[in-house]
């Protein structure tokens, strides 16, 4: 696999140098076109209409921001998309004749960037409930047997290499959307599925407040990922081995 | 089910069937590959693999304006899959439609195309079937609605549109010819998209590659036979080549149902195949077409929907597409000229603005440009103006879309 990655480049070097000559015939009309931009922020133009031009999200709530995200997270979204194993027909549709190795590419793209973070929400819910938010971001719930967000996404929200999703930047709608996809078994993951057994904990009241409390936090000072294995997980995840 | 009377079988009985027609390892790995080359070129894996399902395990939906059919499982399973089936009675299956015990198969199998392949190609695709993983999986029933789920209704069907017979060469053509004839005809089963489906769900051979409304898909599969529309008549066999095999070209991309087709079939045919097909999808091309419809709108109307189309072209298009619709071919496809965009069914254009689309990443074209989807952008009025503008500026001859039709597509299935 990393030897195709790496001959990927070089390939498609030697394609857009072939390709012209064949055109320059083609064309009958007397300026040569110009040539689209040789970059993956000109191939992935196609996620910036909802996901923005970096990956910085956009005004629509529900459209994820997927910059900095470790890459190994990225990726397993994508295929799980060009798949059918994460249903949203228009991400389905985009998706689905589509190689693994573009998907990593594509992957690798979204997880190099850092557009600056979306100012942070202004929590609609009380106190109290920001508070749980908080409290079980922070410390989980260790009552009903809930780890904290913080064990596996790290202190600082921002994910663990490889596939673990940093939390922050996103909005409350998002986050909710998604705990409850995995609550009802809507979102699912390679087994061991740790978030759906996470989510399946939760009661409808705790994801409201943890969605509102993450959607509260400002941007991290330092917008990078935990190093792999740098945390020890109270849960095995299927799609992070360690 | 005749499957599972075949099942209680002993197994012995099996292999004793086997001894006689399985050939000698030494031809084994050559003929394994044209079989899996050919399975390719007739792209059996499309339909009968679900989605995260197992490679030929079949159980992918295929909705018709029928019902729901389940693909079967072509695996040499014994009891779930093809295991048990004679070379004889796979080509029973592709050549006449029928199921060992003499049943009758609905015709989303492309059998009226595969009837064209030859009993030596039909054997090598057998042996290569028999060689892959056998996969336990039970066929799922179909789910059809009355009357269609009655079987002897494919009787009627068979004797409108279905002509037994393997491919007969031209023989006032070339043999480059007829090999592209061949696999458009055969393997290919192209006609099953690019030939109108009528409303008995069959298509006239009189109206062959003519286009057509692909049923349930909502896309619409071109004419390949008029120049006005997909007809390749003023393409170059280059140009048709880079389509086919790469899924990108000088003159257009292949989105929708045809990237399918191409990424699970057409990329992984050979130079001399691909060269073949280009020859004679070329020569399909009639020089005139029907004349187009004189556009609906009156003047007022449409020069206002022009001016908002120009606008939002200029706006959301123009930086990939150019501000004359030229492009930057092979990856930003041109719009002017572009006979996928004038044709007489707007459906294609409205689609690609709402969803967007990515060609296939292919071999040739690895890594693909894609185009954003502005459905959740753009309102009905939008989407109607921003494609008339590009179906009548720069020459483009096609008539204007109303919001209506842009509407309608917004509840077209995504996949």
């Amino acid at each position: 696999m990393t030897v195709l990655l790496r001959t990927l480049p070089i390939f498609t070097l030697l394609v857009s140098i072939a390709l012209p000559v064949g055109l320059a015939q083609a064309q009958t009309q007397a300026p040569p076109p110009e040539r689209a931009p040789d970059t993956m922020a000109a191939r992935v133009l196609a996620c910036a209409s909802c996901h923005g031009a970096d990956g910085e999200g956009t005004s629509d709530v529900y459209f994820p921001r997927l910059a900095g995200k470790p890459s190994g997270y990225l990726y397993n979204q994508l295929v799980a998309f060009r798949d059918g194993r994460r249903k949203y027909p228009p991400m389905n549709y985009l998706l689905d004749f589509l190689p693994d190795a573009y998907l990593k590419q594509m992957a690798d793209h979204f997880a190099s960037l850092r557009p600056p973070f979306p100012a942070p929400a202004v929590p609609a819910v009380s106190n109290d409930v920001l508070a749980r938010g908080q409290a079980l971001v922070k410390e989980g719930d260790p009552k009903n047997g809930v780890p904290p967000c913080s064990a596996c996404h790290g202190q600082s929200l921002g994910g663990m290499e490889p596939a673990i999703p940093g939390l922050l930047g996103l909005r409350a709608n998002y986050i909710s959307a998604q705990l409850g996809g995995w609550r009802y078994g809507t979102r699912t993951a390679a087994a061991p599925d740790c978030m759906q057994i996470v989510a399946g904990l939760l009661t409808e009241d705790d994801v409201k407040a943890v969605a509102a409390f993450l959607s509260s936090r400002p941007a991290p000072t330092d917008p990078s990922f935990a190093s792999r294995g740098s945390l020890s997980m109270p849960l095995a995840c299927g799609s992070q081995p360690n | 089910m005749p499957r599972t009377l075949k099942a209680l079988l002993p197994a012995f009985l099996v292999s004793l069937l086997w001894a006689g027609t399985s050939p000698a390892p030494a031809q084994d790995a050559a003929l394994l590959a044209k079989g899996e080359y050919l399975a390719r070129a007739g792209d059996c894996i499309a339909c009968h693999t679900a989605r995260e399902g197992k490679t030929f395990a079949g159980g992918l939906p295929m909705k018709t304006p029928f019902g729901t059919l389940y693909t079967s499982n072509i695996t040499p399973d014994p009891q779930t899959g093809i295991g048990m089936w004679t070379s004889d009675q796979f080509y029973q299956m592709m050549h006449n439609g029928r199921f060992p015990d003499g049943g009758l198969v609905y015709p989303a199998m492309p059998f009226a195309s595969y009837t064209k392949v030859t009993r030596a190609d039909s054997d090598a695709i057998y042996a290569y079937l028999r060689s892959i993983p056998p996969v336990k999986q039970r066929n799922r029933e179909h789910d059809l609605k009355f009357p269609f789920n009655n079987r002897s209704l494919i009787l009627g069907w068979r004797t409108l549109f279905f002509n037994e017979g393997v491919y007969k060469p031209d023989p006032t053509k070339s043999a480059e010819w007829n090999r592209g004839a061949y696999l458009v005809e055969g393997l290919g089963h192209c006609g099953m998209c690019h030939t109108a489906i009528n409303a008995l769900g069959g298509s006239s051979e009189s109206q062959a590659f003519e286009g057509g409304l692909i049923p349930m898909q909502n896309w619409y599969a071109p004419s390949l036979t008029s120049n006005k529309e997909a007809g390749l008549g003023d393409w170059t066999i280059e140009e048709i080549s880079d389509y086919l095999r790469k899924g990108v070209s000088a003159r257009g991309a292949v989105y929708g149902p045809m990237a399918e087709v191409v990424y699970n079939s057409l990329q992984y045919l050979n130079d001399d195949d691909t060269r073949a097909m280009a020859i004679y999808l070329k020569s399909l091309a009639q020089g005139t077409s029907p004349d187009k419809p004189v556009a609906p709108l009156p003047s007022a109307e449409s020069s206002l929907l022009l001016s908002l189309g120009k606008q939002i072209y200029d706006r959301e298009c123009a930086s990939c597409h150019g501000a004359q619709g030229l492009g930057m071919p092979p990856h930003y496809p041109p719009l002017a000229g572009n006979q996928s965009i004038q044709m007489v069914s707007a459906v294609n254009a409205i689609r690609m603005v709402l969803n967007g689309g990515y060609p296939p990443g292919t071999a040739g074209n690895p890594m693909p440009y894609g185009m954003p989807p502005f459905a959740h952008r753009m309102s009905d009025d939008e989407v109607a103006a921003v494609v008339t503008y590009i179906r009548t500026s720069w020459g483009n001859r096609g008539a204007a879309v109303s919001a209506r039709q842009a509407n309608e597509l917004r509840a077209a299935t995504l996949n």
